[in-house]
């Protein structure tokens, strides 16, 4: 027997989940069913369950889609956040949620990434970021550090990563914000903001990979990978009261872009109002 | 009376998707495919509707699988390289089951090819474009009226059958200006897919009630919760490693069509009482075949023309019907042999085939046709 | 005693990759056997970061009001 939020929220029927032990995957995936269920109940200002679109590429991440018992579409590799514009346009008061990975979203779904973020349409992106392409077993990614190992970079990674939250800040994301699986409270308060966000907002979960991204690049097993975290990854608050010295080495977890720019389906929405008026007349 | 209104073949399938109950388009510009969007950009907000230009084709087909999700009739235009980026996602709306309309104004290629010169060479990749099987269903028009009317055709089929159709234009018929007397909207035949769930099996979203072949599901948004994936699934929508199932749901999904292909393939006929010779052609290779054919007429040869309107799957059946009477059949088409394949298979070697086609991107006349035919005439009398 | 809550565990779902344990502020959780296991109860303080760390929900906390 899972917990009531587990019961409330997921498919029991297709729990355990596949993740391998100790996969940050599974903390993110309920990270988000606790900000959809405080949502929920949020006295003030509560959003409907039946609202709520899950759409996932494809990759470890992507398989969240099928576990949270919402409206869902596992999609094809790289798509989810193009799928998701068509499902917010066709049907602007859902709130459309994509779960995908760094692979999914920021190489073969790059282009989708950044054009979604450009248009402001009023999608939700959560990355599960793990640094590598884990369901084919350890290739290197967008997000996969210099210098690091891989199945396909046995000497060493030769690319420069993406920080996916500034590349989204970059592309005119009117929300963007770092998340990770050790502080699981903050990424949850995050991950709330980011679905009330009107426009489009991005989370850049950082999860952690043991099984392939771990024990290539020796980073030990996830509680050593998890006291990485704890130790070098830094909420804003905190972050910007430590001297330059102190955050060497050190990444920021926060909001760190936000801004009103009008949101896509509402400005169409406009658009569609001003025909109709000229044509009555 | 009617109104007569000049119109081009993209305007007017663009006309007759609204008509079809089409409110979202998401494409992005290639020639000659392009006042597709355009029209789409101008009239969908004005009917309530709604245009999005996507960064790509990847990206338009999947939004245009995305609304259709969600409820909306959608679609999407584009021309060859844009088609061949869109067919992983054909393949999924196929898997997915979810209703949406590509139409593809072809051009000559491959590759960038000849961007605004006619062709018919993505015939056999409106078939076999995306991998593994799966049901097709591909609609060619020839005139302008027709990229109306066939149009509300498409997503009829589409709704019905809930599957990705394919309207297959060429640059001769997208391009082509005719004045047209548009059908009243009002007394056009639309359907609507099903949506609410089959009783039964729980209201499962993929279950298909005995004897039935198509699902039928509520969009996002309605009250349902379900899973939608392009992995073999069973009727719950979830993923499953069983063959039995697997094979289950493949052989169901190419029955929607397998078994419903009297109620899909339609063809036109012309002077084919006595036709002792066939001209088969599709889509904008129709004009110049029925030039020849009544020039053929004139001169007392008995020459038909056999239209296939369903170009897939192939009108294998009515054409059969037509072999008792026949004594050659003359294939043409704008690429280097397409559909001739289609006719070979389904005449299966007890009739001469002959074949005039072109890939330089320039178009067939009607003298062409009636060259071939005489030369095709004087071989049959050697043989 | 703090609240009227309760640890409770699902073994049959915990793979034993030790997170809970190793972030326990009390030191309330150890992994045997490849499962987690409560070792001092007396400790907890139902503060939940078990539950919300634990990739595979095996691990949480029931409200023992009702």
């Amino acid at each position: 027997m899972p917990s009531d939020l587990v019961h409330l929220y997921m498919r029991i029927d297709h729990l355990p989940q596949i993740w391998c032990p100790g996969c940050g995957n599974g903390v993110i995936m309920h990270d988000v069913a606790v900000a959809i269920d405080e949502l929920i109940h949020d006295e003030e200002n509560s959003i409907n369950r039946e609202d709520i679109v899950i759409v996932s590429g494809i990759g470890c991440s992507s398989r969240a889609a099928g576990y949270l018992d919402f409206n869902s579409i596992h999609t094809t590799h790289g798509r989810a956040i193009a799928f998701a514009s068509g499902i917010k346009m066709a049907n602007p008061k859902l709130h459309v949620i994509v779960l995908t990975g760094d692979g999914d979203c920021s190489a073969i779904g790059g282009n989708h990434l950044i054009h979604a973020a450009r248009r402001n349409l009023g999608l939700t992106v959560i990355c599960f970021n793990n640094d590598i392409y884990g369901m084919t077993g350890g290739q290197y990614s967008p997000t996969t550090p210099n210098g690091d190992r891989a199945t396909t970079a046995p000497y060493g990674n030769v690319d420069r990563p993406f920080d996916i939250a500034n590349l989204a800040t970059g592309a005119g994301a009117s929300f963007s914000a770092r998340g990770d699986v050790y502080h699981a409270r903050e990424t949850i308060d995050i991950i709330k903001q980011a679905i009330r966000h009107k426009g489009f907002s991005l989370v850049d979960v950082y999860s952690i990979c043991p099984t392939y991204y771990g024990r290539k690049n020796k980073k030990g097993d996830a509680v050593e990978m998890l006291n990485w975290q704890k130790e070098n990854l830094i909420p804003t608050a905190r972050y910007y009261s430590m001297s330059e010295e102190d955050r060497v080495g050190k990444k920021i977890i926060g909001i760190l872009s936000f801004n009103d720019y009008p949101e896509y389906t509402e400005e169409y929405a406009k658009i569609i109002a001003s025909c109709r008026k000229a044509r009555k007349k | 009376m009617a109104k007569t209104v000049l119109m081009q073949g993209n305007e007017a399938a663009v006309e007759g998707a609204l008509a079809a109950g089409m409110r979202f388009f998401a494409g992005y510009p290639i020639t000659p495919s392009t006042e597709i969007a355009e029209a789409c950009a101008l009239r969908l907000p004005q009917e309530g509707g709604k245009f999005i230009q996507m960064e790509d084709e990847l990206a338009s087909i999947a939004a245009v699988l995305g609304a259709s999700a969600a409820g909306m009739k959608a679609m999407t235009a584009t021309s060859g390289p844009g088609f061949s980026l869109m067919q992983e996602n054909i393949g999924y709306g196929a898997m997915a089951e979810i209703p949406c309309v590509i139409i593809d104004v072809q051009r000559a290629g491959p590759s960038t090819g000849l961007p605004t010169s006619p062709s018919q060479g993505d015939y056999m990749q409106a078939k076999w474009g995306t991998h593994g099987d799966h049901p097709v269903i591909a609609l060619s028009p020839a005139t302008v009226l027709e990229c109306y009317t066939l149009i509300v055709r498409a997503f009829n089929l589409a709704e019905k059958y809930r599957t990705p159709v394919i309207f297959l234009m060429d640059e001769i018929v997208g391009h082509m200006r005719e004045g047209i007397e548009l059908p009243d909207p009002n007394r056009l035949i639309i359907n609507h897919r099903k949506m609410s769930f089959h009783d039964g099996a729980n209201k499962q979203c993929y279950y298909v009630p005995e004897g039935k072949y198509v699902p039928a599901m509520k969009p996002f948004g309605q009250g349902e919760r379900y899973n939608i994936t392009g992995l073999a699934h069973d009727e719950s929508g979830f993923p499953v490693n069983s063959s039995e199932i697997a094979g289950k749901l493949i052989t169901r999904l190419l029955d929607k069509v397998e078994k419903n292909v009297d109620d899909i393939t339609r063809v036109e006929e012309y002077a084919m009482d006595d036709a002792e010779t066939a001209v088969v052609c599709f889509g904008g290779t129709t004009r110049a075949v029925m030039d020849a054919v009544l020039a053929a007429r004139a001169d007392g040869k008995k020459v038909g023309m056999f239209r296939p309107i369903t170009v897939w799957p192939f009108p294998e059946k009515q054409l059969l019907a037509r072999l008792p009477q026949l004594k050659r059949i003359l294939m043409v088409e704008h690429n280097h042999g397409q559909m001739l394949l289609e006719v070979q298979r389904t005449v299966g070697g007890t009739l001469p085939v002959d074949f005039l086609g072109r890939v330089d991107g320039t178009v067939i006349s009607p003298s062409d046709i009636l060259a071939k035919l005489n030369e095709t005439e004087g071989q049959s009398h050697a043989e | 005693m703090i609240g009227r809550k309760k640890l409770v565990i699902e073994e049959a779902w915990c793979k034993g990759c030790g997170i809970c344990a190793a972030f326990c502020p009390k030191n309330v959780l150890e992994i045997r056997k490849e499962k987690v296991t409560v070792k001092d109860e007396e400790e907890c303080v139902f503060c939940g970061l078990c539950e919300l760390r634990c990739p595979d929900y095996a691990i949480y906390l029931v409200n023992m009001e009702e």
